[in-house]
C-alpha cells in the first residue's frame, strides 16, 4: 500500500535482524520451554557438532532447533511462515550465508524469494497446520528455504523451483500432531529435519537434478493431500504421536484445568 | 497476503493463535475499556484452557491488557509487570465449553466501580474477533480505527455520527449496530480507513442521547 521499494527492503531487513538475533540466541544456553517439556535441543546438538565437526547439516539443524527453543520459551521470533516452523528458513539461509560468506543484503533479497514461494503455497494450498497438516507448516518452510537458498548460492530460478518441489515432496502428507497441543514435540525436531531437507534439496537442485513434477503441481497436490488429512491429524492433538500412550500421559499432566465445570 | 504476512509477524512465541492472538485480544479489550484496569479476571475456555499454560496464553492476555504489543519481550514476565503497574490479574482455566469457539477468552476488566466484560476468540495466524462487549454480541477484529458509541435507540443518531465523519473526511470501511432489544440502547461500531480525529469524542459525548463515545485505534 503505497510503500516505496526502499521502505519494503528496509522492513524485510528488520525482520532479518530479528532472525539473526534469534539464530545466535538459540544455541547460547539451555533454555526451557514454558511447559518444561522441551529445552536445550539446539544447544546440545551444537555442542556435539563443535566436538565432531559434522559440518553444515548438523550445524544448521542445531540452529533451527535453537530458534524453535527460543519460540517455545516465549522469546521473540519471526513467524516464517508460522511460529511452529520458525527455525527452518533462518537456520537454512543464515547457515548458508556463513558458509559462503554472503552478507545481509543478499540474504534479505532471498527472503523475498522465500515469501514469494510462501505466497504461492498460501494461494494454492495452505500454510496452516490446522488446515493442511505439518506439511503445510514445516513442509512449506522447507520449500521456502530451499528455493531461497538456491538463489543465495547463485542457482537459477528454475533450480529454485525444483528445490522447493523436492522439499515439499519429501514431506507430502506429514501430519500435525503436537503432544498436548503445544508447539514443542515433535515441532522442535521437525524444524531440524526441515532444515536438513531444505539444504539437501538445494544441493540436489544445484547438482542439476531436475524435478520430474513441476513445483506448482506439487504445491497443488500438497493442498489436495492436506484437505484429505483427517481432523484428528490437523493440530487437534488427537492423533499421531500426540495420541500415543506417553503423549496422552504428558497431555494429562500438562493440561489439567483448575475448574473444569464452571457454570456460566 | 503480502511478503510480510508470510515472513512475519515478529512475535513472542510459541503460538500465533495462543500467544500472539491472545496479546491482541488483550490489546483490543484494553482499548475498548479505555484505561488500564486495576483488576482483570481472565477466563480461559477450550483449547485456551487446556493448552493455555504451556502456550503462555495467560501471560499473553495480561500483557495485552497492559498494552504491550505482541512482540514485546516483557510478555514472558507479564505477572511481574502487572504487579509493577498495579493491576491484579486473576486467571481461571475453565476447561471445555462447547458453545464457545475453540480459542476463547473472557475478560472481566474492572477499575474502581466500573466493570466491563469483553469476550474474544483467536481465529488463527494472530487474527482475532471480539465477540462480546458488555451485553452486546459483536464481531470486531480490531484491525481498523473504530468509533464506538453507546446511544439511545432513536432515529437520526447514525446519520449525525456519519455526517461528522464525512465532514472530517474520514472514510467508513464497515459499520455495525448491535442492540439487545428495540428502542433501548445501541452499540455502534464504525470502522474507518483513516485515523479518527479526537475532537469527535468530546463532540459526541456532549449529546444527551449518547451515553459514551470512544475512539479505538486500529492495529
Ligand atoms: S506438528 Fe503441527 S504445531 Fe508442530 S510444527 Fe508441525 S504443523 Fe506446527
Amino acid at each position: 500500500m503505497g510503500k516505496t521499494e526502499e521502505e519494503i527492503v528496509s522492513a524485510m531487513g528488520e525482520r532479518y535482524d530479528v532472525m539473526l538475533h534469534v539464530y545466535m540466541e538459540g544455541i547460547e544456553e539451555e533454555t526451557r520451554s514454558v511447559s518444561g517439556l522441551t529445552g536445550g535441543e539446539g544447544y546440545r546438538l551444537m555442542k556435539y557438532e563443535e566436538k565432531h565437526s559434522g559440518g553444515l547439516y548438523p550445524r544448521a539443524a542445531a540452529r533451527a532447533m535453537g530458534i524453535a527453543n527460543v519460540n517455545a520459551s516465549m522469546g521473540r521470533i519471526v513467524a516464517a511462515p508460522t511460529a511452529g516452523s520458525c527455525g527452518i528458513l533462518p537456520a537454512t539461509l543464515i547457515s548458508l550465508a556463513e558458509q559462503h560468506h554472503k552478507g545481509k543484503e543478499e540474504v534479505v533479497n532471498c527472503l523475498f524469494t522465500a515469501s514469494f514461494i510462501g505466497e504461492a503455497i498460501a494461494e494454492n494450498a495452505s500454510l496452516s497446520g490446522a488446515e493442511g497438516g505439518c506439511q503445510a507448516e514445516c513442509g512449506s518452510a522447507a520449500a521456502m528455504a530451499a528455493g531461497a537458498g538456491v538463489e543465495l548460492c547463485g542457482g537459477t530460478p528454475g533450480q529454485a523451483a525444483d528445490a522447493a518441489a523436492f522439499a515439499l515432496e519429501a514431506v507430502m502428507g506429514l501430519v500435525c500432531d503436537p503432544v498436548a497441543g503445544l508447539v514443542e514435540c515433535p515441532c522442535i525436531k521437525r524444524n531440524a529435519f526441515g532444515t536438513v531437507q531444505a539444504l539437501l534439496a538445494i544441493d540436489m537442485a544445484l547438482a542439476g537434478i531436475k524435478s520430474i513434477i513441476p513445483a506448482d503441481e506439487v504445491i497443488t497436490a500438497m493442498g489436495e493431500v492436506g484437505r484429505s488429512i483427517p481432523e484428528s491429524l490437523r493440530e487437534t492433538a488427537r492423533g499421531g504421536i500426540a495420541a500415543t500412550p506417553t503423549g496422552k500421559k504428558i497431555a494429562e499432566r500438562l493440561t489439567k484445568s483448575s475448574d473444569p465445570h464452571f457454570p456460566s | 497476503m503480502n511478503a510480510f504476512d508470510i515472513i512475519g509477524p515478529v512475535m513472542i512465541g510459541p503460538s500465533s493463535s495462543h500467544t500472539a492472538g491472545a496479546v491482541r485480544i488483550g490489546n483490543v479489550a484494553r482499548n475498548i475499556f479505555g484505561k488500564q484496569p486495576d483488576k482483570a479476571e481472565i477466563r480461559l475456555y477450550n483449547s485456551f484452557s487446556g493448552t493455555g499454560r504451556g502456550h503462555g496464553t495467560d501471560k499473553a492476555l495480561i500483557a495485552g491488557i497492559l498494552g504491550y504489543a505482541p512482540d514485546d519481550g516483557r510478555i514472558a514476565n507479564a505477572y511481574e509487570e502487572a504487579k509493577r503497574l498495579g493491576m491484579k490479574p486473576v486467571v481461571r482455566f475453565l476447561g471445555e465449553y462447547p458453545s464457545f469457539h475453540v480459542n476463547t477468552a473472557e475478560l472481566l476488566l474492572q477499575k474502581g466501580k466500573e466493570k466491563m466484560r469483553i469476550t474474544g476468540k483467536s481465529v488463527g495466524g494472530g487474527r482475532i474477533v471480539i465477540t462480546r462487549i458488555g451485553e452486546y454480541e459483536t464481531e470486531y477484529t480490531g484491525d481498523y480505527p473504530c468509533l464506538m458509541t453507546v446511544h439511545r435507540d432513536i432515529p437520526g443518531v447514525v446519520s449525525e455520527v456519519t455526517g461528522y465523519l464525512a465532514g472530517m473526511k474520514v472514510n467508513i470501511a464497515f459499520m455495525r449496530l448491535y442492540r439487545t432489544q428495540k428502542g433501548s440502547r445501541v452499540l455502534m461500531m464504525v470502522e474507518t480507513d483513516n485515523p479518527i480525529p479526537f475532537e469527535i469524542e468530546g463532540l459526541l459525548s456532549s449529546r444527551p442521547y449518547i451515553e459514551k463515545a470512544a475512539i479505538l485505534r486500529g492495529m
